[in-house]
């Protein structure tokens, strides 16, 4: 596996000068993950933030072929990429292994290219999907996804007077992609390069289609200070809100295990997302909040239980 | 060599010939069976496609567009929802000046819903930025298609080539095919300026561009469609040169001393020359004009050869809802609008969700519109309906 050490002496394939905001993790992500994969690639990505940041033209951040069509069809785009890739080696035009990447945010991966991405794993393509996870719409200001947790406050499920933020709780894509049985899938986030770094290696390592979400905080969205963005994705694994953990041919694996699980007040206290959480009147909500990542996480250390061989 | 076709079967047997690198498709009456028989040609390795089974018709169109960015010849095949579906991508293919090749198989638009013709789904797409070719029957279906491929990569436009649903889908016919080996050398090879597979030399593709270049890239794009006719009127000629097969893009159909005239496109060109026929045996000087090449707007063909027509009847299998008519009558009326000498123009809607039209109805329009010669302009009824209760 790469350290560090390794990573620094690679070239850098998403170039700075980009126009993302100061502690982005969206672009800490594709820039983390094109250091670690293998080359040669050639990636996709739908419409949002990552796109709108890194290609205003005649600009581009992309030092390897990068193809963005529309919002909800970055994997149907990577297939389209992937079988041309497939039938130009089978003629001869092309005599090298390839790597395939689609990037895709929350919006663009849960919801509107969610049938695409469904579609594309069934169809077998062989490509790795990196979800940069960042639990809302950023790009378009803010709004409610669903991957968005309960009780944040977004454009679009605000905090108001009777209601306390999003009413429901984020959807489980791992559980969904894995439920494609996908070779490998796996959840990580920017604060732990390195489990991100082996997750891309891993990935890689099979042909078929494989997925990666990532948790990137989103200073503005999340509203926190940039220079937290790193603590906040830290928090997020040490709370147990983002376990970090690998799903690989039906075996479910933890790949970092926090000494002692900090209470989810911790990450939660550092967002304006969730500021009214922390009012007096919704103490019962945290609680409630609490008391669903603690069994969404007991539910998650029994699949790996289970599966372990 | 002869066979015997329906539309579907001779577009699939013409796509077998082209052999597209990739085919990415989604099941939708009646263009279905296009991709079936193709995928058969597949799983018998006849052909060397990768066919994509995709899960819509908008994964159908962006898998296309990623394939034909990639330097991989695309083609796939739709009707009616299917196309509407792809209608965001659409313009996206255009856009980024990619040759796919689309077989349309026209068929009506929900609401309500109905699987028969007309062409509500291509002409709905008319400001896309696609080449759009209407064919007649499975013989041009199979012509057209050949040379769509030709045209898209000359031109750096997708093409959509149509058939009309079941008429000529599900009907078959006598066609005359060309040997593989013929088909393979005029096509060539696809070899595109970019495309994203070569990793050497790594290309951005589909940028955002702010109000400084936007306008610039969409300029560029219209001078593309301005100069698509060149394109087509070559790949047709070279065609007729190398297989004696004449390739119209606007036919005339007894036209020469023809007072009244009607304007169609698909299928009820072939009905219409029944009529103009029988009339003709009778007597009356009545002509046909039959419109292949839709997008772009061949207005020196529309032009040169309507102008000297009294009263023109345009037949248009779609209902704009416009209050002022469908496409057709409107651009029609628009290219003469520069001509002192201009014919009347009436406006018949016909055959929507496959609502038949026979040449015994053509004929009455055409004694209609004769009936309208000594009327003044403005006393003419301009919208019309055929056969509607």
């Amino acid at each position: 596996m790469k350290n560090l050490k390794d990573l620094l002496k690679e070239e850098e394939l998403f170039s700075s000068g980009h126009r993302a905001c100061a502690g982005c993790g969206e672009v800490l992500a594709a820039r983390q993950v094109l250091l670690a994969s293998k080359k040669p690639i050639v990636c996709a990505m739908p419409t949002g933030c990552l796109e709108i940041v890194s290609t205003i033209f005649p600009h581009t951040a992309w030092q390897v072929p990068m193809f963005h069509s529309a919002f909800e069809n970055a994997a149907a785009t990577i297939s389209g990429i992937e079988a041309a890739y497939q039938v130009l080696s089978r003629k001869g035009k092309i005599n090298k292994k390839i790597y395939f990447i689609a990037f895709g945010g929350d919006g663009g991966t849960y919801d509107i290219g969610f049938q695409a991405l469904s579609g594309a794993i069934e169809r077998r393509h062989s490509f790795l999907y990196v979800c940069t996870d960042n639990q809302a719409y950023m790009n378009t200001g803010i709004q409610r996804s669903s991957a968005t947790p309960q009780f944040a406050h977004t454009t679009t499920s605000p905090k108001g007077e009777k209601l306390p933020g999003k009413l429901q709780p984020r959807k489980d894509i791992m559980e969904i992609i894995i439920a494609h049985e996908v070779p490998y899938a796996a959840q990580t986030t920017v604060a732990f390069f390195q489990d991100l770094v082996r997750k891309v290696e891993k990935a890689q390592s099979y042909d078929g289609p494989t997925f990666i979400n990532i948790l990137v905080p989103c200073p503005l969205g999340w509203g926190h200070l940039p220079s937290l963005t790193i603590e906040i994705s830290r928090l997020a694994v040490e709370t147990n809100f983002w376990p970090l953990y690998e799903y690989e041919n039906g075996v479910y694996r933890l790949t970092y295990q926090p000494s002692q699980s900090k209470p989810l007040t911790e990450w939660l206290k550092l967002q304006g997302r969730f500021a009214h959480l922390f009012e007096e009147k919704n103490k019962h909500l945290l609680e409630e909040f609490q008391k669903y990542v603690n069994e969404k996480y007991q539910k998650l250390l029994k699949k790996c239980e289970l599966s372990a061989k | 060599m002869i066979l015997a076709k329906t539309g579907n079967e001779a577009i699939a047997y013409a796509m077998k010939q082209i052999n597209p690198d990739v085919v990415a498709a989604y099941p939708i009456t009646p263009a279905t069976e296009i991709v079936q028989i193709f995928s058969s040609y597949v799983a018998d390795g006849i052909v060397d496609t990768e066919f994509i089974a995709v899960e819509s018709e908008h994964s159908a169109m962006s898998a296309c567009i990623a394939a034909a960015a990639s330097g991989a010849r695309a083609m796939t095949a739709t009707s009616s929802q299917g196309l509407a579906l792809m209608h965001e991508m659409l313009f996206i293919a255009s856009g980024l000046r990619l040759p796919i090749v689309l077989c349309v198989v026209n068929r009506s638009l929900s609401s309500p819903l109905n699987i028969h013709c007309d062409h509500t789904d291509s002409l709905a797409s008319r400001d896309s930025g696609w080449i759009q070719i209407f064919c007649e029957d499975a013989q041009e279906a199979y012509d057209t298609t050949i040379c769509a491929v030709k045209i898209a990569e000359k031109a750096l436009l997708p093409v959509m080539i149509t058939i009309d649903g079941f008429i000529i889908s599900h009907c078959m016919q006598k066609i005359e095919v060309l040997p593989d080996e013929e088909v393979k050398s005029f096509i060539g090879e696809y070899k595109p300026n970019y495309n994203l597979l070569d990793v050497e030399n790594p290309i951005t593709l589909g940028p955002a561009c702010l109000p400084d270049s936007f306008f610039e890239h969409k300029r560029a794009q219209a001078e593309g469609m301005n100069q698509a006719l060149t394109c087509i009127e070559k790949v047709f000629k070279e065609y007729k040169e190398r297989f004696d097969r004449e390739l119209p893009i606007l036919e005339e159909y007894q036209t020469e001393d023809a007072e009244v005239a009607i304007i169609c496109m698909g299928s009820t060109a072939g009905t219409s020359k029944v009529a103009v026929n029988n009339l003709r045996k009778k007597g009356y000087r009545v002509g046909l004009f039959k419109l292949r090449v839709f997008r772009p707007i061949v207005v020196k063909y529309l032009q040169r050869t309507l102008r000297n027509i009294k009263i023109l009847g345009i037949l248009e299998r779609m209902e704009g809802l416009s209050a002022f008519g469908g496409p057709l009558f409107n651009e029609i009326r628009s290219v003469l609008y520069d001509e002192i000498k201009r014919p009347i123009t009436v406006s018949y809607v016909y055959g929507l969700g496959g609502r038949e039209i026979t040449p015994e109805e053509i004929e009455e329009i055409f004694l209609e519109l004769l009936s309208l010669k000594n009327k003044k302009r403005k006393s003419i009824e301009k919208f019309k309906y055929i056969n509607v209760r």
